[in-house]
């Protein structure tokens, strides 16, 4: 699909987002010379660009997870000029290091914004709107039935379901991606319960993360020789398709849950939750979606992945020009990938 | 409200069926015995009458929630159930009441007295005061259907825990027409002489499929075998001079087979037969298609026509009351006796025959006659241990449906349309086509069959290959074929292909096959020569 806009600073193409004035694409899903990156989920940054261009908060995990990459960082607020385009990442609040792209050309502005949160959770840069005239929007949890409760509120129930685990002499496994949600979710536990445990995947991004400079709770990764029984009343946090694996069996009894966006809904948690669901995600939800698309008093709304078509109608009956574009980004899954 | 909400609560959270039983036990052993009666009454699917339209709940969620109401249905049709949509949409709060759940109830039905305005003031009420699980549970009081993941047998088991009865006499206690109205807890689960409604029928038996070889089951000896038809399981009772007839969802369908009523005429009070109803065709001695089955079961009321064209007859396979006796700890050789013997008296007309059973003295020749049960209309066969009893419930080891291999297809998949509930962010429902010439036809959708990692694969394929939309559905590349089973085949002048399929469902995902070999519509309507 190409799609024209009036003034075409960014369009819509087949590898992904691209912009003319400045020969640059953002997020692309096939390779390309110059990729610029919102983050470092395995949707919008992909293998095989030439260039990678990210914050410098986004890097470290960019490299850890795309091995020997071309890539310059950048600073919050800083403009690049890049041929006739300029160019400015801003917090998006997704997860440590995200960002939202604004171009402009010749005074027009676009602002893509990748996944983004506007709550803050306390780990990442807050979600800071950028005024433009065409918004770029993931629609995940586009539907007013996702209204997602005080992160405190969530901590609290996650922190009395690891008691009563704990008091059962069962071992807490927690399922959750290996980066963003994981740390946000350690940064919730309260580890006067008990020891924290990782995954080997948890761990390595933590060890990312720390090292650029970010404070987290100590945690001790489960390798072979972490012996269960020296660790009573543990919580692990895992990504979902280690839940039941072999690895986690070794712990004895346990109960299992997963954290995410979809456990709102009541099918899905009992499709997917094992033995709770807990409702947090590092993407908006309904009223977070449009409260953003008002501070950018943009007037054109692009909407992607997600529920699309009902963003669109909506916003379009509330006096936005908008309309759906069809992306490869997919929000937040359940599928045992590493996106969200 | 608060106990039923925490005991909810506790068995929605739990996958393990002690926990769920541990809790119900719990609370029927403890709660007030008003909200425990209704409790019983809930999970097995009885409800206050409605109070409130679900239009009219709609239209008062979305204006409470202030979205219009398209984008409350397109909310609804992702999450599946109508109660958690609204519970999801309204804003958010804490409960601030105390009413049991039995108050509610009677508050509820106090409102089919009251002008409208009255109703909606007192949900709208009940909304504001209610938050979370009692929200929700409030909405399910409203709309029915407390799918909990506690079936019948695990909440008898719960009351035969906290009762110290035992369970197949609580299932048959639990079974029929009772309503929270008219019983008391004492009247319907502690009472020595429970004097049963004539209409009571008693839990059904259920097989499961064989999975392993016929020869795994032992001595041909120990065994009898019938077809195992494709009609609908009903229950016949004949008891005080009326008669009822049950279906296996507990459902009383008596006035859906007026035909049934003759049956009192020919076999005594005091009877109860378990059966298959099928409409037969006289001329041809075998059951017509389950389609003409269906015509019947969606008429509440059945018009002359329809009766004369398709004239349902209960093929009895078992008895289960004689004589005014309950009958089913006898073996099962003994209860077919009887039924043979009983039958033996009734004339051609009659709208019960007996299901014949077929002899047999190795496995290999009742394997033999199974791969003619398409011929007969039947699926199958039945077989029944010679000495076992008549269980209540889905039990191992006595009964077992040894059916037929499935007809199959190679279709390919066109359109892809998003589940709800269970499957809200997955596409789980696909329409297949087959070949004609350079085009491809649709004829079938599939909803089942494949695995949760499957659909999660498939889904993630159909949002990169979706080439057009119409509204929820989206027209995708042809590219993946899937081999769907189905149980049979018939003409059809509804469907664009000419053909309508019984239970079709995918049974692979042929990976492996190009799009071109997929079959054609002239595969479909050889299928339909040899089967239809």
């Amino acid at each position: 699909m190409h799609l024209m806009t009036k003034s075409s600073v960014l369009t819509f193409t087949e590898k992904g987002i691209y912009c003319p004035a400045g020969d640059f694409y953002i997020d692309p899903w096939r390779p390309v010379e110059r990729a610029l990156i919102t983050h470092g989920h395995a949707d919008h940054a992909r293998w095989g660009m030439g260039t990678y261009l990210a914050t410098d908060a986004a890097l470290p995990v960019m490299r850890h997870r795309l091995g020997d990459i071309s890539a310059q960082g950048v600073r919050y607020g800083e403009v690049l000029q890049l041929g006739d385009a300029r160019v400015s990442f801003h917090p998006a609040g997704h997860v440590p290091g995200s960002a939202q792209i604004r171009v402009e050309v010749r005074g027009e502005v676009f602002v893509a914004s990748g996944d983004y949160k506007v709550v803050d959770d306390g780990l990442s840069e807050p979600f800071e709107p950028v005024k433009c005239h065409h918004f770029i929007t993931e629609s995940t949890f586009g539907l007013p039935v996702f209204r997602w409760a005080d992160q405190s509120e969530v901590a609290a129930d996650i922190n009395a379901w690891w008691a009563a685990c704990a008091a059962a002499g069962k071992t807490a496994f927690l399922g959750a991606y290996a980066l963003g949600k994981a740390q946000r979710l350690l940064s919730m536990l309260d580890p006067a319960i008990g020891p924290i445990l990782t995954h080997g995947a948890v761990e390595a991004t933590n060890a990312v993360l720390r090292a650029q400079g970010l404070s987290l709770r100590d945690t001790l990764q489960a390798t072979a020789d972490v012996k269960p029984k020296d660790h009573p009343g543990a919580i692990v946090l895992a990504p979902p398709s280690a839940l039941g694996s072999a690895w986690a069996r070794k712990f004895g009894p346990q109960e299992t849950a997963f954290a995410s966006g979809w456990m709102a809904v009541r099918g899905i948690r009992r499709r997917r939750a094992g033995d709770r669901g807990f409702v947090i995600s590092d993407h908006a939800d309904w009223a977070g979606l449009l409260w953003a698309i008002k501070q950018t008093e943009a007037e054109n709304i692009y909407v992607t992945h997600g529920y699309t078509d009902i963003l669109t109608r909506y916003l379009a009956e509330n006096g936005w020009s908008a309309q759906v574009v069809q992306t490869q980004f997919e929000g937040e899954t359940l599928d045992q990938g590493e996106a969200t | 409200m608060k106990r039923f909400a925490t005991l909810f609560s506790t068995i929605d959270q739990s996958t393990k069926t002690t926990h769920k039983v541990a809790a119900l036990a719990d609370y029927f052993a403890h709660a007030d015995e008003t909200d425990r009666l209704w409790t019983v009454a809930l999970f097995s699917g009885r409800r206050p009458k409605r109070a409130v339209t679900t239009t009219r709940l709609r239209e008062w969620a979305a204006e409470v929630a202030d979205i219009p109401l398209w984008l409350f249905e397109d909310s609804y049709a992702v999450v599946g159930d109508l109660a958690e949509t609204i519970a999801l949409v309204l804003p958010q709060n804490q409960t601030g009441d105390n009413r049991s759940l039995s108050q509610w109830i009677n508050d509820l039905r106090a409102l089919a007295d009251v002008e409208e305005t009255e109703r909606k003031d007192f949900v709208l009420d009940a909304w504001r005061q209610l938050g979370g699980t009692e929200r929700f549970l409030f909405n399910k009081l409203i709309t029915g259907g407390f799918r909990v993941g506690i079936s019948q047998k695990l909440m008898t088991r719960a009351l035969a825990q906290a009762t110290d009865k035992p369970e197949a006499e609580l299932a048959h206690r639990l079974m029929g027409n009772w309503h929270p109205d008219e019983v008391t807890w004492h009247s319907l689960i502690e009472a020595e002489d429970a004097s049963a409604d004539a209409s009571r029928p008693y839990p059904f038996y259920l097989a499961h499929g064989l999975e392993d070889t016929a020869q795994s089951l032992g001595p041909p000896g120990d065994w009898c075998a019938e077809w195992k038809w494709d009609g609908i399981r009903g229950q016949l009772i004949l008891r005080d001079g009326a008669y009822f007839v049950w279906s296996r969802g507990e459902e009383l369908m008596t006035d859906r087979f007026p035909e049934l009523a003759r049956a009192i005429d020919h076999l005594p009070p005091g009877t109860v037969l378990d059966g298959e109803l099928l409409v037969w065709q006289t001329d041809a001695d075998k059951p017509a298609s389950f389609n003409s089955l269906q015509a019947r079961i969606g008429r509440k009321t059945v018009p002359k026509k329809l009766l004369a064209e398709a004239p349902v007859v209960l093929h009895a396979y078992d008895l289960l009351e004689w004589e005014g006796r309950d009958i089913r700890n006898r073996p099962f050789a003994e209860r077919r006796a009887l039924l043979e013997r009983a039958c033996a008296m009734l004339p051609a007309q009659a709208p019960v025959r007996l299901s014949p059973q077929h002899h047999f003295d190795t496995w290999e020749a009742l394997a033999q006659l199974r791969d003619t049960a398409r011929a007969e209309n039947a699926e199958g066969l039945m077989l029944k241990r010679r000495d076992s009893p008549y269980l209540s419930g889905r039990k191992k080891g006595d009964w077992w449906k040894w059916k037929l291999d499935p007809l199959t297809i190679d279709a390919v998949m066109i359109y892809a349309q998003s589940g709800s509930g269970r499957r809200a962010n997955l596409f789980t429902d696909f329409t297949f086509a087959v070949w004609k010439g350079n085009e491809l036809v649709p004829f079938t959708k599939a909803y089942s069959g494949l695995t949760d990692k499957e659909f999660r694969e498939i889904t993630a394929w159909v949002k990169k290959n979706t080439l057009q939309r119409f509204g929820p559905v989206r027209q995708v590349t042809p590219h993946h074929v899937f081999e769907i089973a189905f149980e049979g085949i018939q003409a059809s002048s509804r469907h664009k292909s000419g053909v309508a399929l019984r239970f079709p469902r995918m049974k692979r995902w042929r990976h492996d096959k190009p799009l071109a070999e997929a079959n054609s519509l002239d595969d479909l309507n050889e299928m339909l020569r040899i089967y239809g």
